[in-house]
């Protein structure tokens, strides 16, 4: 715990929320939006999934807020309900890409030679196939499910990762902390995983923060073509699908889902771009 | 250069070699028999007998292996499951559109990103600067298929400028520009965020370097400074942007040809999901990779174009 509070990268990260306007904007919104997400039962006005053909393709109304879609579901519903999807698989995917990318970039960092090469060429692979194909790929293969959409979008975010944690490992190794561990004959897996990483945490969250806009958006792709949590679970990406059928009838059915998706992704950007300028010395400096 | 060129060549082979290896595996990860699979649990055994002596599935993994890397190698991707047609042949009827529209893109996203980005960093820190930080931190957080259905929304609904759906007619070079102009600008508004935000800070470490000052004490015009001697040195990490982007930018695609109903790779892609031909959609990613690699070899043989000292390394 003593390498975190001396480590001058989290209070960097502290007082970018204390100057960086657009890092707070970000926050709170994605702090609303987990709220919405966490208490879409007791904010939903109905069930998520139960239809009513009786009032299907209602515009917004004073008895839907934001009117029902063609089975007659309610939209707001199925908004709020729909943020739990996006934000699991978001965090989930990003966990899993963080956990393996970044022991990987460790290794790679600083044991070097051929393991260095080897590790690395392997991620140079990874970032040859593009990220929507290759999730879309995965999901083909193996099924569309909540549990797949998160292995296939960690998968395609395994290698940046594995690049962030990397760069920062390569100095580290070389100072005299480190040094110090060596000559007190601590393994290098205790020198690897309690003294270098503890340094690159914020580096992997900031990055973490930017890469999570990017697995939310991967899902409301796939879900938009189809490979997303099957229905009639309510995600955005498959909303925006459904509702894209009524695109001249009906517009606000794909509209509505578009812009959850578009204010989640911004609100990440917005916070993980003002985090990366708070902790990236080039900025600082300036 | 040429040492330079087949060095670079030299070292995209063992990528190409993996990538092939690893879209070999990754069709082979279908849980239980690719042809039942394909056929239903309602096929009878000699339909899905011949399937498997079709895909060559009756053979051995390893001489799967070596006739799928053999036949790559030779460009044979194989036959469609679907169509009966060469995996070839259905990939490049269709491949001319997304390269038309990923140029197309690409020109709206460097010809609106450079200068926007170049503007924004003489500004620093002053409005300009911080509309433009906004509005691409804004660009690049939107997926394609949200902006293609706000674009469509408002310029083919709404204006009726463009048409809902678009038409390829081939003879009149006319209609089909018409058809390109709304995708294409969805494409590159996206690019263009990422182009500006790299310009701006790239413009930035530049404008402060000695040679800049060098160059004002020298009496020339600010926008001779700014735009060949600013320009051309922060070129390297656009040119890697621009690179780097193209992986986006084919997914990007892939999404804005099913928004605008365009075809190309987008739709020959989804018709594969959907009749669950693995065949087409394992050619569809050793050509997509392909592009990938060829476009890093570019991008790095770029940068022996404007750095001579990339070369010498």
């Amino acid at each position: 715990m003593s390498t975190r509070t001396a480590n001058p990268m989290w209070s960097a990260l502290a007082s970018a929320f204390r100057t960086n306007k657009t890092s707070w904007v970000g926050f709170v919104m994605i702090v609303l939006i987990i709220l919405a997400a966490l208490l879409a039962p007791v904010l939903a006005p109905a069930d998520p999934i139960e239809q009513d053909i009786l009032r299907k393709l209602e515009p917004p109304s004073a008895e839907s807020i934001l009117g029902t879609d063609s089975f007659g579901r309610d939209i707001l519903s199925r908004i709020l309900y729909g943020a739990r999807i996006s934000l699991v698989v978001g965090l989930a995917s990003i966990l899993i890409a963080s956990l393996i990318g970044g022991a990987l970039g460790v290794i790679a960092g600083y044991v070097g030679g051929r393991v260095d090469r080897l590790i690395m060429g392997a991620m140079d692979v990874m970032l040859a196939f593009p990220t929507l194909l290759l999730g879309l790929m995965i999901v083909a293969m193996i099924g569309p499910s909540l549990q797949n959409l998160i292995i296939a979008i960690a998968l395609t975010e395994i290698a940046p990762f594995a690049r962030i944690a990397r760069a920062p490992t390569l100095l580290l190794r070389e100072r005299e902390f480190i040094e110090a561990g060596r000559a007190l004959g601590f393994s290098d897996l205790r020198l690897m995983f309690v003294h270098i990483l503890p340094n690159i945490v914020s580096d992997l969250v900031v990055m973490g923060t930017l890469w999570m806009a990017q697995a939310i958006r991967t899902e409301a792709s796939l879900s938009f073509i189809g490979l997303g949590v099957p229905p009639p679970t309510a995600t955005w990406g498959s909303m925006v699908r459904e509702g894209f059928e009524h695109i001249l009838d009906a517009p606000w059915l794909a509209v509505l889902p578009s812009l959850a998706i578009l204010l989640t992704v911004i609100a990440l950007n917005m916070l993980g771009d003002g985090l990366r300028d708070a902790i990236d010395p080039k900025l600082r400096r300036e | 250069m040429l040492r330079y060129v087949a060095k670079r060549l030299l070292f995209t082979l063992p990528i190409l070699f993996v990538v092939a290896t690893c879209v070999f595996q990754l069709a082979r990860v279908v849980p239980g028999d690719p042809a039942l699979v394909i056929l239903g649990d309602q096929a009878n055994a000699e339909a899905l007998q011949a399937l498997r002596q079709r895909m060559g599935l009756d053979r051995s993994l390893m001489a799967q292996y070596l006739s799928f890397l053999w036949d790559t190698v030779r460009g044979d991707l194989g036959l469609s499951l679907s169509s009966n047609r060469t995996v070839w042949s259905e990939i490049s009827a269709v491949l001319p559109f997304t390269i038309e529209l990923t140029i197309a893109a690409t020109f709206v996203g460097v010809v609106l990103g450079v200068p926007v980005g170049v503007l924004a960093a003489l500004r620093r820190n002053r409005v300009a600067d911080y509309v433009t930080r906004l509005l691409s931190l804004a660009g690049l957080s939107f997926p394609a298929f949200v902006s293609g259905i706000l674009l469509l929304l408002a310029f083919a609904v709404q204006l009726r400028w463009f048409p809902v759906v678009s038409r390829i007619v081939i003879n009149d070079p006319l209609t089909r520009l018409h058809n390109l102009v709304l995708p294409s600008i969805n494409l590159g508004l996206i690019m263009a965020a990422y182009v500006t935000r790299v310009t701006r800070s790239s413009m930035l470490g530049v404008l402060t370097e000695d040679y800049m000052r060098t160059a004002r004490a020298k009496g020339l015009s600010r926008r001779r400074i700014v735009w060949s001697h600013g320009l051309r040195n922060a070129l390297i990490p656009i040119v890697t942007v621009v690179g780097l982007y193209f992986g986006t930018m084919i997914g990007n695609s892939v999404l804005t040809e099913i928004v605008f109903n365009r075809p190309g790779v987008g739709k020959l892609i989804l018709g594969a999901l959907q009749s669950r031909d693995y065949t087409l959609l394992q050619g569809l990613m050793i050509v997509f990779a392909f592009f990938v690699v060829m476009v890093n070899l570019c991008t790095d043989l770029v940068y022996g174009l404007i750095d001579p000292r990339v070369k010498a390394r």
